[in-house]
Order: structure tokens, then C-alpha cells, then sequence
């Protein structure tokens, strides 16, 4: 502990804790992401694992003490291996009245809430839409509360700096925080030095925060509102460095790691889009990486000028969401139909149309699989969790150049910016990724180059790029003679063509690893899942495992084309059950595919699944 | 790309850019004319032929590609000017050409045609206006003149034409010029420019469609009044124009002036003096609207030729630059870096 002075404390009980989850709530300007986000910094340099849950609103600035403007962020903590942020908070911090009322129906029965009375006036009752104060009575008897009036201890912390109202304010949340780092046993010297880092160019702000920080801290340790201190030991981890890492965050390193593996620069073309353009933002900042960073007037220009760069020689790729993909679909037919690398992020959030900009949801899988005109098959495959987006992108630009073809990466916003500790690759164990342009390795030149001549293994066609003397070639979005690329409309060879694209595409299914699968072989239930489920699936059926049911779980990495393997898993099942955060579109595509009875378990709430739910699933099929 | 002029360059000859693919457009199509223009040009440049990416849209004219022996790329509706910008910024030693149509380039590419423009992406764009859709067959186009009747507009069409030219000027961009498809030379001259312009440089072309719109530029092409009709555009000299070059204009507040030389010769010194480089594009609108009073010569040539830089040329510095202070990137400690812990 980095405070402690001299003052006579209270007594208290320590109590050790395996898990804590905690949440953050207050209105969208009281800093609860940074809150939370420090922290999650905190409980990973403690060694713990760790998952978090932003949560926040469309509007940037929802009227002040609206219940459209509470902003969330949860994170739990804990001494052994988790998957998923939580299902019910234990703590509750709510900064005022809306952000008590939107949350306060997650806390669990018993939990601690810790109220900010500073935001129950008169007027936030009101805008909250509370009658009488819910501090007052009854109403909280369910849960431990400790209300403090946090607006009141924070300018009285900074009284004598010649702070205006408004501004001392606003370093409320550190109170809050240095609060719960006391409760956690928690140091708060990673906070200060990010805050002497953060506000450098403002020595006013980095004094008063680092003086509301301990205040708050010193403020617990002082009084008796607290009874007990509570302790997290660390997690039990694999051996190795780690850092804390965002989903985007980790998608973008993926994409500057497949620049590195396979030799060549980044070229990505993107519009602005929530939950995507963080991508956007980090790969800018890496211009030293060779990556160019084009923000196109709409996400058309975004894909076709990406294609234009995969035919000059790049890794072209695009990063959106759903509405961004609507837009760009007549482009990813031509990336079909031209068979070029390319990569399609989808950071998927509610839909359909603009939808729940900010929140998660799975229900793009269709539009990532069918929805194109014509026969134009594209892989599809998504990330896990927030560090596996690392992996998962290095894994789409290996098939975009392997197959000379489109590729669609599916994220969400739950993982986009939720975190978690990533236990971090070395480079060098990282595989390579093969590039061959036609032209550059020494051959002959051909007298007649063929620009859909292709490999045999893989059926991908050569990737000539301008510039290649004696390779200068034709392509288009128009139907072209087999080999020649020329210009075709004979009926027999577009059906060729058309099957020359989809044995392509269906290659993939044996040129990925089998799905990941845990569990007894012969398990009755197998859980199937993909895409950000991974984290409640696995924690879902390891307790019903520990309860003795017959479960196993699959994942799907490889969404599209099913991989090989997938096939006997479920055949062999008794019952498949597929959690999905959509209304049953992976639940549909296996029905189609294996004429297996699987049964879905939708959910669109724009949150993810808990464990929990799944787990109540489970029992109810076992 | 800028054409080279050394020992070295590759010569060839109008054949070294004709590709083995069967034409496929209507007998008497302008489109033809243009692609013999064009294919001289080429193999005049100087330039490599695999240095040549040439982009187009979709339409009869954005065929164009497949009738050249260069790098070729047919793509879909009105968004060559994006692909080519993605061909540019991904190599920016290769010289990139967009061919594109009235309605691919002002209708469903209205917006990329815009950005490509003010950014000044160094691209030559090639804009054949038949103020028609041909490919689908005859349906009028955002440049055909209103009350135009087709198969879509029965009873004529509504809206106001847009002007390539004015719209281009209006955009910003940084060489803008018109041509005709069957003024060989003038056509050959004004696209050599344009391969000459460091920038974005938007060419376009009267096309006749002689299956939909035949006609279209008759009053101007046709051998009787041609001289009376087309008012040539020239850098630092008078505007003048007519058999006997006896017609010119003069400026007068904020419009053009009709001055007869022979009923004013005194006035020959009142001439405006053509002035590409004008900023504005000012001057450039001001000739444009002269084609509105059909008594009008139509102006051709180089409406605006300024040296700005390019977007290309800037993305790229900005990687140089990134690397010169930061070193190029290194991986393993961009993993490492920021707040770490080791078990
Ligand atoms: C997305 C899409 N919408 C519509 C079409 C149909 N279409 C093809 S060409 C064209 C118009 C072409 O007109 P223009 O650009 O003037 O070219 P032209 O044929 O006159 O040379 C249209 C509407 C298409 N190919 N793609
Ligand atoms: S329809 Fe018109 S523009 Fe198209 S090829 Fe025929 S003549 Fe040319
Ligand atoms: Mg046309």
C-alpha cells in the first residue's frame, strides 16, 4: 500500500475474496471508462485475470443526469482462470440517481453499493425519474450501502487550488476510485503515475487528481463505513509477460504482425464507424509500420480502394461495422470475382439498420455468409475474445493471400472494447506467411500470361501485380473465360467458374486446424459456439461439468466454410445446443448443413451472454 | 508517373497497346476513335506499358480497358476513381488511369469523381460524355440537356444537366480540359497534357453514341461549321475563334463579351487573353457558360492547369517522415510496450 499515514485507524476484518466483480456507473461525463479502465490496470499489474464490459451511450453527451447519458464499465477480477466479465456485480459504485436506477437491477442480492448522495438532488431524482429519494426508506434494505456524498469530499480535497467548481468536480471519479483501491487493497501508484503522465502538459490537473485520489483513498481508510478490506491474490497464470489488451487494440497489432509475417505493407481503406474505428485510429498511428491509413469519403471508396491497393501489391483491408458492410457488399462480390486478397473486418453492434450503434450483437453472420448477389462464396471467421482478435487477424490476411480471396473477420463490440491480460507471442514463433507475385521469382515470362491459371492445391489463381513487365493482364467484375480471364458469357464456363470460386472457398475447411473442442468425446451435449460466446460457453460448461453433467463444448473459429471436423462432433451428440447472440443465425446455417436437430438459445439485448443463462440452458437439456 | 524523355525510354508504336480482345462496341461508336487516340498517346509517353494501370467503371465506355495491352482493371459502377486511388497510394511510381462514362462518373460516382478531385490524387481521368446511358440501353443521363426524351423519360426529362467541366473546376481540381472524339489532334494533345499533369487531371470527351443519342455534338462536329463552333482554349493567347478568326470574346463585369473583329477590328486589344493557371476557376466557369446561348462557340481545350501537390505524394511523405523520426517499425516492442507484467 503506497498511503498510509499516521492517523489512528479503524480496526478491520481482511477478508480474502477468489472473484470480485465490480461496476462503475455514472453519467456519461464522470470519466467511468477511465475509472474502470485504471482500475483494470491496477488488477492486472496485481497479477489477477481479469475481464471487462464498457458500456456506454450512443450520444457522446446525453443530457447531464439523463438516463440515457449513464455510462458503465464492469470489470472482474479474480484468483483463477475467468472468461467473461460476470454475470451479477458484487460492488456497485452509481455516481448519481439515473446511474443507481439503470443498474441497480444487476447488483446481486447482498452486494455492496456505493452511492455518491452528491448526485441525488432534487433535479437528478427527477431526471431519473424517482419520485422520492431511493436512499431514503426501504428500497436498498436488499444490499450493503455506503453513501457518501463524493461531490462534497472532492472539493473539499481541493479546497486552496483556485479550482473553478465545475473543474474539481470533475476529478470525482478518482475519490471513487481511490475508495475502491483502499477496499481492494489495491496500490494507487499505477494510477498516479498514469495521471502524472496523462495531464503533463497541466500540473493543476495532475495535483488535484492525485489529491482527490488519495483523499479518497486516505478517506476509507479513516472512517467506518468500511468494515472489512477485502483481498484478490493473484491468478495462477501461464508462465510468461503479459499486458492488458483491448479487442481492437489487439486486432490492429494482428494486422502490423501480418504486415511483418508475410512481407508486406498494410493498405487500409475505412469510414468512421462505431464500435470499428479505433482500428482506424491505431493503425494511423503506426505510419512507421509502412502502413497507409486512407479514411475514403464512404465506405464504397473504404473497400474498392483497398482492392485497388491488394492489385498493386498490399494487403488491402477494410474495417467497419454492419451498416458499413450493407455498403460495401457490391465491392466484396467483385473482390469474388476478381480473386484478390482482401480482408473485411466486422465489428458487429445492434442492428439492424443504425440499430444500438455502442452495443454487441452477432447478427451480421448471415450477411457475412450469404448476403451477396450471385454465387459468391467468402470465408468468414471471428475472434474469441479481445487478445484473440490478434490471432484471428493474422489468421484472415494468411487466407486472403494463401486463397486470393476476400476474407470476412467478424468481431463485436464486446470484444472490440472490452479487455483482458494477453499473455504476449514472441514474433518469432509467430508462422510466416507465404507471398508469391507472378513475375518476381526468377521465372521465365511467359508468352501468354494467364492470369486464372491456378494452383492445384489451393485453386488460387497468380497475383501479378502492375508494374510485373510481360505479366500486363486484364481482370473485371464480368464473368471471364476459364485461364484467360477474358471476357466470357458461354453458359458452360460461367458454371465452371462458379465452381472453380466455391471448391476454392471449400478448401479452406481442411487448411484449418479442427474446431476447438473441450470436454469427453461422448459427452449427450455439445455447446456450440463462435465469435465472442467463447468466454460464457467455456465458463457455462466447466460448472456443469463440475456438476456432473455430460457436457462438452466446440468453438468455431472457422466459421465459414465449417471446418472439417465439425461434422462428426455433432453427429455423435445427443443434443447440440447453439447460444448465439442473434435470433439462431449459426443454428440455422448447421440445420442446413448436417440435418442436425440442434437447438438455439437467442439473445439480442445488445449484451452478452452470462454464463449463467447458458448454464441454466444446460441444466434444463441435461 | 512522370514520362521520361532519355535514351532509355521504351519506344513503341500505337500496335505495342492494342490488346488480342474482340471489340465490342456498335459500328460507328466514338468510342473507337478514341481508343486509336489514346493507344498513340500511350506509346508516346515514354512510360513502360507494365507501368500503366488503367481503372474504369462499368458502361460502354469503361470497356476501355479491355482493348489496351496494359495493366487493365473493369470494376463496378462509378467507383474506378476509388479503386485507382487504393492502385496509387499502394504504388506510386505506376501512372493510373481512370476511364469513365456521364452516368458512372456523375451519377453513381458522383462523390468518389469529387473527392478524387479536390484531393488531387494523381490520376488522369478520362470522361466520355455521350449524355446518354448506352450500356443499358438508352436512358437519359445527369448530363443530357433537359426535356431529353428516352425510354425512362417519356414525356422528358426534368432536372437541370450537370457540366463535367463545371464540376470539375467547382471540385477543385488541378487540370481540367474538354475534348471531342473525332478532333483526332486536338484530342491526342489534350490527353498528352493530361499524362503530362502531376495531379489529378479530368479530360472530358464529347463521345457520340450513334445508337442512342446520335448527334449530340452535331452542331460542333459537323466538317461545315466546325470552325464556327469550337473555341479553342490556349494558354496566353486572345480568345478568338471562327473560319477567319474574326469572332472573340472580351470580359465585361462578371460575363464574356461577343466582339465581330471584322464590324470592330479596334477592338481586337479589348480580347481576353486565356489564362489557364487562374485559380479560381473563375475564368474557366465564365467560357463554360458560353455553350448555354446556342449561338455560342463551344469552349475546348485546358480550362485550369495549376501545380498543387498530391495526395499521393503527401500519404507517402508521411510514412518517410514516420519512419525518419521513429525508425521503422519494430514488432516485438510495439507488443512489449505500454504496461506489462511477467508470471
Ligand atoms: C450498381 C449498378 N447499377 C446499375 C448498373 C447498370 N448500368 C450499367 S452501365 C449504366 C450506365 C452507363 O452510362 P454511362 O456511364 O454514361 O456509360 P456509357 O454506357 O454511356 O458509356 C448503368 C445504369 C450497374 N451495372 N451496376
Ligand atoms: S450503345 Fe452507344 S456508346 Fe454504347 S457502344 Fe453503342 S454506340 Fe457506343
Ligand atoms: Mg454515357
Amino acid at each position: 500500500m503506497s498511503q498510509s499515514d499516521s492517523a489512528v485507524r479503524p480496526t478491520r476484518k481482511v477478508e480474502t475474496l477468489d472473484q470480485v466483480v465490480i461496476r462503475f456507473a455514472g453519467d456519461s461525463g464522470d470519466g467511468m471508462q477511465l475509472t474502470g479502465s485504471q482500475f483494470t490496470n491496477t488488477a492486472a499489474l496485481m497479477g489477477n485475470d481479469l475481464a471487462t464490459l464498457p458500456d456506454f451511450p450512443a450520444e457522446i453527451r446525453a443530457p447531464a443526469g439523463t438516463l440515457a447519458g449513464v455510462s458503465g464499465f464492469q470489470l472482474r477480477f479474480s484468483s483463477y482462470d475467468i472468461h467473461t466479465p460476470g454475470d451479477a456485480p458484487d460492488v456497485l459504485v452509481a455516481m448519481n440517481a439515473a446511474a443507481l436506477k439503470v443498474n441497480l437491477g444487476d447488483l446481486r442480492a447482498g452486494g455492496l453499493l456505493i452511492v455518491n448522495t452528491g448526485g441525488f438532488g432534487k433535479k437528478e431524482l427527477d431526471m431519473a425519474g424517482y419520485p422520492k429519494s431511493p436512499l431514503e426508506g426501504d428500497a436498498l434494505r436488499a444490499y450493503r450501502v455506503v453513501a457518501v456524498d463524493l461531490n462534497d469530499l472532492t472539493k473539499r480535497a481541493l479546497e486552496g487550488l483556485g479550482l473553478s467548481m465545475k473543474e474539481a468536480l470533475r476529478c470525482k471519479n478518482f475519490f471513487a476510485l481511490g475508495v475502491c483501491c483502499w477496499l481492494f487493497s489495491r496500490p494507487l501508484d499505477p494510477t498516479e503515475t498514469w495521471i502524472k503522465s496523462k495531464f503533463a502538459k497541466n500540473e493543476q490537473m495532475v495535483e488535484a487528481n492525485l489529491r482527490v485520489l488519495r483523499a479518497g483513498f486516505n478517506f476509507a481508510d479513516t472512517t467506518e463505513l468500511f468494515q472489512t478490506v477485502y483481498e484478490v491474490p493473484p491468478a495462477a497464470m501461464p508462465k510468461g509477460t503479459y499486458r492488458n489488451v483491448m479487442g481492437n487494440e489487439a486486432l490492429s497489432m494482428g494486422f502490423l504482425a501480418a504486415s511483418e509475417l508475410s512481407g508486406l505493407e498494410i493498405f487500409l481503406g475505412s469510414y468512421p464507424i462505431t464500435p470499428a474505428s479505433d482500428i482506424l485510429h491505431t493503425l494511423a498511428a503506426y505510419k512507421n509500420f509502412g502502413v497507409t491509413t486512407f479514411q475514403a469519403e464512404d465506405e464504397i471508396a473504404a473497400i474498392t480502394s483497398a482492392i485497388g491497393a491488394s492489385y498493386a501489391g498490399k494487403i488491402g483491408m477494410t474495417t467497419t461495422s454492419g451498416p458499413g458492410v450493407a455498403l460495401k457488399t457490391e465491392a466484396l462480390g467483385l473482390a469474388v470475382s476478381l480473386e484478390l486478397p482482401l480482408v473485411l473486418v466486422n465489428v458487429q453492434r445492434g442492428g439492424p439498420s443504425t440499430g444500438l450503434p455502442t452495443k454487441t450483437e452477432q447478427a451480421d453472420l448471415f450477411q457475412a455468409v450469404l448476403g451477396r448477389n450471385g454465387e459468391a462464396p467468402i470465408p468468414v471467421i471471428a475472434a474469441a475474445s479481445p487478445s484473440d482478435c490478434f490471432y484471428a487477424a493474422i489468421e484472415a490476411v494468411r487466407l486472403a493471400i494463401r486463397y486470393m480471396t476476400p476474407v470476412i473477420l467478424l468481431s463485436d463490440g464486446y470484444i472490440a472494447n472490452g479487455s483482458e491480460p494477453w499473455l504476449l507471442p514472441k514474433v518469432a514463433d509467430l508462422p510466416k506467411i507465404e507471398v508469391r507475385f507472378a513475375g518476381q521469382n526468377g521465372e521465365p515470362t511467359p508468352a501468354n500470361f494467364l492470369p486464372y491459371l491456378r494452383d492445384e492445391k489451393t485453386l488460387a489463381r497468380p497475383w501479378a501485380v502492375p508494374g510485373t513487365p510481360g505479366y500486363e493482364h486484364r481482370i473485371g467484375g464480368i464473368e471471364k473465360a476459364d485461364k484467360t480471364g477474358s471476357i466470357s458469357y458461354d453458359a458452360e464456363n460461367h458454371e465452371r467458374m462458379c465452381k472453380l470460386r466455391q471448391e476454392k472457398v471449400n478448401r479452406i475447411a481442411s487448411d484449418c486446424p479442427p474446431p476447438e473442442f473441450e470436454g469427453d468425446e461422448d459427452a449427450d451435449l455439445v455447446v456450440l459456439g463462435w465469435g465472442s460466446t467463447h468466454g460464457a460457453i467455456t465458463g457455462a460448461v466447466r460448472q456443469a461439468r463440475a456438476k456432473g453433467l455430460s457436457v462438452a463444448r466446440c468453438h468455431l473459429r472457422h466459421v465459414w466454410p465449417f471446418p472439417v471436423g465439425l461434422g462428426p462432433i455433432l453427429k455423435r451428440a445427443k443434443k447440440v445446443l447453439i447460444p448465439e447472440m442473434n435470433l439462431g443465425q449459426l443454428w440455422r446455417l448447421v440445420r442446413s448443413e448436417y440435418l442436425v436437430d440442434a437447438i438455439s438459445l437467442p439473445k439480442v439485448q445488445g449484451r452478452p451472454f452470462t454464463s449463467s443463462e447458458i448454464l441454466e440452458k444446460i441444466q434444463s437439456l441435461s | 508517373m512522370t514520362p521520361t524523355t532519355e535514351a532509355t525510354a521504351p519506344t513503341y508504336t500505337k500496335k505495342d497497346f492494342e490488346s488480342d480482345q474482340t471489340i465490342r462496341w456498335c459500328p460507328g461508336c466514338g468510342d473507337y476513335a478514341i481508343l486509336a487516340t489514346v493507344q498513340s498517346v500511350l506509346a508516346g509517353l515514354g512510360i513502360p506499358r507494365e507501368e500503366f494501370a488503367v481503372v474504369s467503371g462499368i458502361g460502354c465506355s469503361s470497356r476501355f480497358p479491355y482493348y489496351l495491352s496494359t495493366y487493365g482493371f473493369h470494376s463496378i459502377h462509378g467507383r474506378a476513381p476509388a479503386i485507382a486511388t487504393g492502385v496509387k497510394l499502394a504504388n506510386p511510381k505506376l501512372s493510373v488511369w481512370v476511364v469513365t462514362g456521364d452516368g458512372d462518373g456523375l451519377s453513381i460516382g458522383g462523390n468518389h469523381l469529387l473527392h478524387v478531385l479536390r484531393r488531387n490524387v494523381d490520376l488522369k481521368i478520362l470522361m466520355f460524355n455521350n449524355r446518354i446511358y448506352g450500356l443499358t440501353k438508352g436512358q437519359y443521363s445527369p448530363t443530357s440537356e433537359q426535356g431529353k426524351v428516352t425510354k425512362s423519360t417519356p414525356y422528358g426529362s426534368v432536372d437541370n444537366p450537370v457540366d463535367p467541366v463545371n464540376f470539375a473546376l467547382a471540385a477543385g481540381a488541378t487540370f481540367v480540359a474538354r475534348s471531342v472524339d473525332v478532333f483526332r489532334q486536338h484530342l491526342s494533345d489534350t490527353v498528352a497534357a493530361a499524362a503530362m499533369h502531376r495531379g489529378a487531371a479530368f479530360v472530358e470527351i464529347y463521345q457520340n453514341c450513334n445508337i442512342f443519342n446520335d448527334g449530340a455534338f452535331e452542331s460542333l462536329t459537323a466538317k461545315a461549321t466546325r470552325e464556327e463552333k469550337a473555341l479553342y482554349l490556349e494558354h496566353g493567347q486572345p480568345l478568338r475563334y471562327g473560319p477567319e478568326k474574326s469572332m472573340g470574346f472580351a470580359l465585361k463585369g462578371a460575363s464574356l463579351e461577343k466582339i465581330d473583329l471584322k464590324q470592330h477590328p479596334e477592338r481586337e486589344k479589348d480580347l481576353l487573353i486565356w489564362d489557364q493557371e487562374e485559380p479560381s476557376g473563375t475564368l474557366g466557369m465564365l467560357a463554360n457558360h458560353l455553350p448555354k446561348d446556342p449561338a455560342n462557340p463551344v469552349p475546348l481545350g485546358i480550362f485550369r492547369r495549376l501545380e498543387k501537390p498530391t495526395f499521393d505524394a503527401g500519404m507517402r511523405a508521411q510514412i518517410d517522415a514516420a519512419r525518419a523520426k521513429r525508425g521503422p517499425g519494430n514488432l516485438e516492442k510495439l507488443l512489449y510496450s505500454g504496461t506489462t507484467w511477467t508470471v
